[in-house]
């Protein structure tokens, strides 16, 4: 497969910010550690998110404890290609509890991009001997794992549904989608893991 | 395979009943498990139950940020899991400490106890230091008559106390594994 016939046009930034438009009390987010972090944060900081600063792997099983606590709320989970393939169990553990109010998002750029942007699993194979990975498929996955509403988007015309789905289509639902590489302003939340947890805890809860 | 001796006290049965009803008194609603024939009895005991989700787990560091996901929704949980699975756990362990949020978790001692499988013995042997080093509250029980009082104490300093907490079920109390009979 080549590069060029796949090469990612999307830009994570907006489209996360188009995920999140206009969220309400019903809405509750989970980011992965770095640049998801730094997405749904620079969409607009609010008590229902719950950005990571570490704990690489948890976004997915964080967002399964939540939407199994939370049934009427819909849970968002929006996170990355290397997040995603530290945690592949964790999309089976979902697909045997098939919570119908989680949505995953990954944002594939097909790189660590707080290490340096070395080449993920998800990059094509034969891209040279820095930059090549296995072409592994994260929606694939997903399917194979039971989650069996997990497709792909690559195109700009494909954003509209991708809001539609993620926000209100029965789950669980999984969307992968391909992003470019790019250099991002950092756009960080609170740092306080205590602090962030107490806040969410307080919004939705009424108490922390 | 020479098949270990083995004598379960007469109170075996109970024990493992008894931490449920802990489980119910502390209004738990989800329990994570990966197999595990020491918490066999239990796990049932939950899967069976209205009250509480159980979910199998695909490896045991999947229960922290699960634990982490309940609680932000308001929601009590335990993770069952085997010494060997404790190793699995470590870099999310960190979790509870960093968001401050309750975590309890039992756990099935292996290469504890007359153990003779030498592959349980490192992390059998590892678990209370790792756990420790993560700063994870352990409590331990070897006595049967002593388990229910021990997983109690265990959840009040967890869901009370705000603390992550272990308890440690040793090999003396389960049993040794005697491959064959169950």
């Amino acid at each position: 497969m080549s590069t060029q016939a796949h090469r990612a046009t999307l830009q994570r930034r907006p489209l996360v910010k188009q995920l999140l438009e206009g969220a309400d009390d019903n809405l509750l987010v989970i980011a992965g550690l770095g640049s998801s972090n730094w997405d749904i944060t620079a969409a607009g900081d609010r008590p229902l998110n719950m950005p990571l600063w570490g704990s690489m792997g948890a976004p997915v099983g964080m967002g399964l404890g939540l939407a199994m606590a939370q049934p009427t709320k819909r849970v968002l989970v929006i996170t990355g290609d290397g997040d995603m393939l530290m945690s592949l169990g964790s999309l089976a553990t979902v697909a045997t509890q098939m919570p119908d109010n989680l949505a995953i998002v990954v944002l594939d750029n097909e790189k660590f991009g707080e290490t340096g942007n070395q080449a993920t699993h998800t990059s094509p194979r034969n891209n040279g001997p820095t930059d090549s990975g296995a072409g592994t498929d994260l929606a694939m996955i997903a399917r194979g794992c039971g989650i069996a509403d997990a497709t792909t988007v690559r195109e700009a015309g494909e954003i509209a549904e991708l809001v539609k789905d993620v926000r209100t289509r029965k789950g669980p639902v999984f969307r992968l989608v391909k992003v470019m590489v790019e250099k991002l302003e950092f756009v960080m939340p609170p740092q306080d893991g205590a602090h962030l947890k107490d806040r969410f805890r307080q919004a939705l809860l009424g108490h922390p | 395979m020479t098949a270990a001796p083995t004598q379960p006290a007469p109170s075996i049965v109970d024990w493992r009943d008894q931490i449920f009803e802990v489980f119910q008194d502390h209004d738990v609603k989800q329990v994570y498990h990966v197999p595990d024939a020491g918490h066999g009895r239990l796990i049932e005991a939950c899967q069976k139950s209205n009250s509480i989700r159980t979910l199998a787990l695909t490896t045991e560091e999947e229960g922290i940020p699960l634990a982490a996901g309940a609680w932000l929704g308001g929601q009590r949980s335990v993770l069952l899991m085997q010494s060997s699975g404790v190793g699995n756990t470590i870099n999310l362990m960190g979790m509870p400490k960093t968001l401050r949020f309750p975590f309890l978790t039992l756990i099935t001692m292996r290469g504890d106890w007359g153990e003779f499988n030498s592959w349980q013995y490192p992390m059998g042997q590892g678990t209370p230091k790792v756990l420790e080093a993560m700063g994870v509250l352990l409590y331990s029980v070897d006595n049967a008559a002593e388990v229910k009082t021990t997983v109690d104490a265990a959840a009040r300093s967890a869901f009370n106390g705000g603390q992550a907490v272990a308890v440690l079920l040793r090999q003396k109390l389960i049993g040794i594994k005697n491959f064959g009979k169950k």
